[in-house]
């Protein structure tokens, strides 16, 4: 296996951020039909590690190109780009996201916390939206330092639906 | 049904070699095995005509009995006869505290994590219970099906950690067992229901049995079953419907003393007696007289109703995490599909209803349906159906992580990820000069390491010694297929693989399973190394076979002719080595024609793997002009 592939070329996809994703599912599909360990379960030794490390990075790369955030992440490290830990956020933005928090807060004591939350996360998914869009524009138009701003926003949007998620568990009880 | 079977000149596979391939789904309270016979897939019986097994197990100082059989003598011998072993697996001693007041047994001390039930016959784990259990069932098949198998799919609860997967795995192997693989319960009923019916879609698989609940959503596309995510309760199940009703059984005697192993054993058999009289009728009543306890009264419905609801909704939080999960809207599920013995209760039934407000499927027998979809499955690795497409995709249950600073657990790979997968994680010293270095890795979504399952603790060791930071330790987190989880780890800067020493929590330690081999008396019949000889025997055949029919289909294609008559010599050297009963010399010669086919193997994938793409630009070419 061409372990240099990137995941693009796994599925023959153009690299670009702008994906069918549906396209993505059947070409999935029809790699694990050839290379899932089901289909190599009484083959050799080595084509069954063969076939356990393709379908590994299948899933890998599958994964990958599948959540936009980690795709736009993906594009970056294949331009070069290492994604930094503690990167400069504009301060507007930042504000914006005490703001949310604190009403995430809120919705965890609230009585009709659940509502609330509905209508919380719709309001997270459309600010996604709008990242997603920078981030296609920056990257097709190749300003790499935009596109990367775009990723460092889409991390901490993706952190605040994961907090949603865990406000859902406390309210129902998971 | 097939009349005739028609051969091409050429073609790889011999139809009189038809395997013998079986799907065993291992119940907490009933087991089946199921096969492919002529086209149908059915339950085997036995001589009786009973297809469920009770999955009870008595010792006896000379002999072991298995079934029904065990079953009936559950309350005279309490202490010797095993019932519902299966909530057992891969559970630690420190569980069994939690378990203890509803399990009439007694339990031996043991060194290692894992429990010994004192039998007359010995002390015995629940890894060699569930043996016992498989190699009944086992028996069966091979009367019908005239022969040795060779391969089962033996089913888990998708819901199962990694120390129950690797325990249900340790028992297969003592019942000596070729598995396929370990296949989730909810995806065997998906495979069974889906190609029963034909349907597409999203389906839920709401499965609660007897000892344990899962709950599956699955999109069912073309042959291809793919598992979007996955949630239950590895302990919750019809058993503690009946445990709730034993306790009613118990306040209405007003008796006050020690209950008995032989009147707990009783109780909760009658309690299951009325759970089922009341899927049927609206009130028991009861008359219950064991030993000193003895109980006159009714039992109406609405009491059970109110007893298991906490627990139903135990089971329909689950649902709505997995929902959630599988970022499916609950009105786009188009079937919900009830599997297991205690979806019969009808409380249950109209609890699923609720939630997702349709109602609910079971006209496949929801006792056989995780049989017959194991047989399917069987039936299909085993390489019998070579051109059928059904294809499934699992993914991890729980979480996997690893133990951090302050018991805190770090997931290194999320619940609900697709299987395989796997994961890096670099790690380094922090003194001058370490050498070892302790792992622990635990599986489970709570933020406290006490909270999570402990899996196991890996000791790395032979690590260069350099000052602290230096190293890089790549660990390397692989899950297979099967669910389950192997740890491999190297020290960059050196390219030094680091020693890994694994120490299960909960499971068998391999020196544990070589005991229990020797000690199995029911599967005597061979001795350890008439045993290793011939698992080596099998070994080198699957392997000759696979690479005698890779060569048909791709040598000439992709292999020089010479390259072709060296690996033809191979296989037939290794197949005059299986002649003859050198252990060592037939496990040599498996890996050297691995080793020599390594690189045939590659090619073959990577052609197979390129035509798939290939493939795929004709048919969207053609759609495109369609």
């Amino acid at each position: 296996m061409d372990f240099n592939q990137n995941y693009f070329e796994i599925f023959q996809l153009p690299q670009a951020f702008e994906l069918d994703l549906a396209l993505l599912s059947r070409r999935n599909l029809e790699l694990q039909k050839r290379v899932h360990p089901d289909k190599f379960v009484d083959a050799t030794t080595s084509e069954r590690r063969l076939s356990m490390q393709w379908t590994t990075q299948i899933n890998e790369a599958y994964a990958t190109l599948g959540s936009s955030l980690r795709r736009a992440i993906y594009l970056l490290t294949l331009e070069g780009k290492e994604i930094a830990n503690n990167p400069q956020l504009d301060p507007m933005f930042l504000m914006e996201q005490i703001e949310l928090r604190e009403e995430l807060e809120q919705i965890e004591e609230a009585t009709d916390g659940i509502e609330l939350l509905d209508h919380f996360r719709a309001s997270v998914s459309k600010i996604m939206k709008t990242l997603e869009g920078d981030f296609s524009a920056c990257y097709a138009a190749k300003e790499i330092a935009g596109a990367e701003q775009a990723v460092y926003k889409m991390q901490f949007i993706n952190k605040l639906a994961i907090a949603a998620n865990n406000v859902e568990e406390k309210l129902l009880d998971y | 049904m097939a009349l005739l079977q028609i051969t091409e000149p050429g073609q790889a596979v011999d139809p009189h070699q038809r395997k013998r391939a079986a799907g065993i789904d291992l119940g907490t309270t009933n087991s089946l095995i199921a096969s492919v016979r002529g086209g149908m897939t059915e339950t085997l019986p036995d001589t009786q005509g009973q297809h469920l097994m009770p999955s009870v197990v008595q010792y006896k100082e000379s002999e072991t009995i298995v079934g029904q059989d065990a079953l009936d003598a559950a309350r005279q011998d309490p202490l010797n006869t095993i019932v519902s072993v299966k909530r057992l697996m891969g559970r630690g001693v420190s569980d069994l505290k939690v378990l203890g007041d509803q399990l009439p047994y007694e339990f031996a001390s043991t060194d290692s994590g894992m429990p010994r039930i004192k039998t007359v016959g010995g002390d015995k784990s629940p890894v060699e219970v569930s043996a016992e259990v498989l190699h009944a069932l086992v028996l069966r098949a091979r009367e019908f099906l005239a022969g040795e198998l060779d391969g089962v799919v033996i089913t888990v609860p998708a819901y199962f950690d990694d120390a129950q997967r690797q325990a249900t795995k340790d028992a297969a192997r003592i019942a000596n067992l070729h598995v396929l693989r370990l296949l989730n319960e909810p995806t065997a009923a998906a495979v069974a229901y889906g190609l029963d019916t034909g349907a597409e879609g999203i389906v839920a698989v709401y499965d609660l049995g007897g000892g344990t609940f899962d709950i599956s959503i699955l999109r069912l596309a073309r042959g291809v079953f793919e598992v979007l995510a996955t949630g239950g309760n590895s302990s919750l199940g019809g058993d503690d419907f009946d445990l709730k009703i034993a306790q009613w059984l118990i306040s209405e005697s007003g008796f006050q003393g020690k209950i008995s192993h032989g009147q707990h054993r009783a109780l909760l058999l009658e309690a299951r007696s009325i759970k089922e009289q009341l899927s049927e009728q609206s009130a028991v009543d009861v008359e219950f007289q064991f030993e000193s306890l003895s109980v006159k009264g009714r039992y109406i419905v609405t009491q059970l109703e109110s007893d298991i609801a906490p627990l139903i909704q135990e089971s329909i939080k689950a649902c709505r995490r997995a929902v959630r999960d599988s970022g499916i809207a609950l009105q786009d599920i188009s079937n919900i599909v009830l599997v297991g013995g205690s979806t019969r209760v009808p409380a249950v039934r109209q609890a699923v209803e609720t939630y997702f407000k349709k109602e609910p499927l079971s006209d496949i027998d929801p006792d056989r349906v995780v049989a017959i979809g194991a047989a399917i499955q069987a039936d299909q690795l085993v390489g019998n159906k070579p051109d059928d497409e059904i294809l499934l995709l699992d993914v991890l249950p729980l979480s996997l992580g690893l133990e951090t600073v302050g018991g805190l657990a770090e997931k290194i790979i999320q619940r609900n990820t697709p299987i395989p997968v796997a994961r890096g994680q670099e790690f380094t010293t922090y003194k001058d000069g370490q050498t070892a270095m302790l792992i622990h890795v635990i599986q489970g979504e709570r933020e406290l390491i006490s909270d999570c399952r402990s899996l196991a603790r890996f000791e790395l060791h032979e690590i260069p010694p350099m000052v602290a930071g230096a190293a890089k330790i790549k660990v390397t987190f692989q899950v297979d297929a099967d669910g389950l989880l192997s740890v491999s780890a190297m020290e960059q800067s050196t390219g030094v693989a680091a020693k890994i020493e694994v120490k299960p929590s909960y499971g068998l330690a391999e020196d544990e399973i070589t005991d229990m081999l020797k000690d199995s008396f029911q599967f005597a019949e061979q001795d350890a190394r008439s045993r290793s000889l011939s698992e080596a025997k099998v070994e080198a055949g699957r392997v000759v076979e696979a690479l005698r029919n890779a060569l048909i289909v791709d040598g000439e294609r992709l292999l020089l002719k010479q390259e072709v008559t060296l690996l033809n010599d191979g296989v037939l050297k290794l197949e005059e080595l299986a002649k003859e009963d050198d252990v060592r010399a037939i496990t040599r010669g498996v890996e050297m024609l691995g080793k020599a086919s390594e690189e045939f193997a590659g090619l073959r994938m990577d052609a197979s793997v390129r035509e798939a793409l290939a493939g795929h630009q004709i048919e969207e070419l053609d759609e495109g002009m369609n």
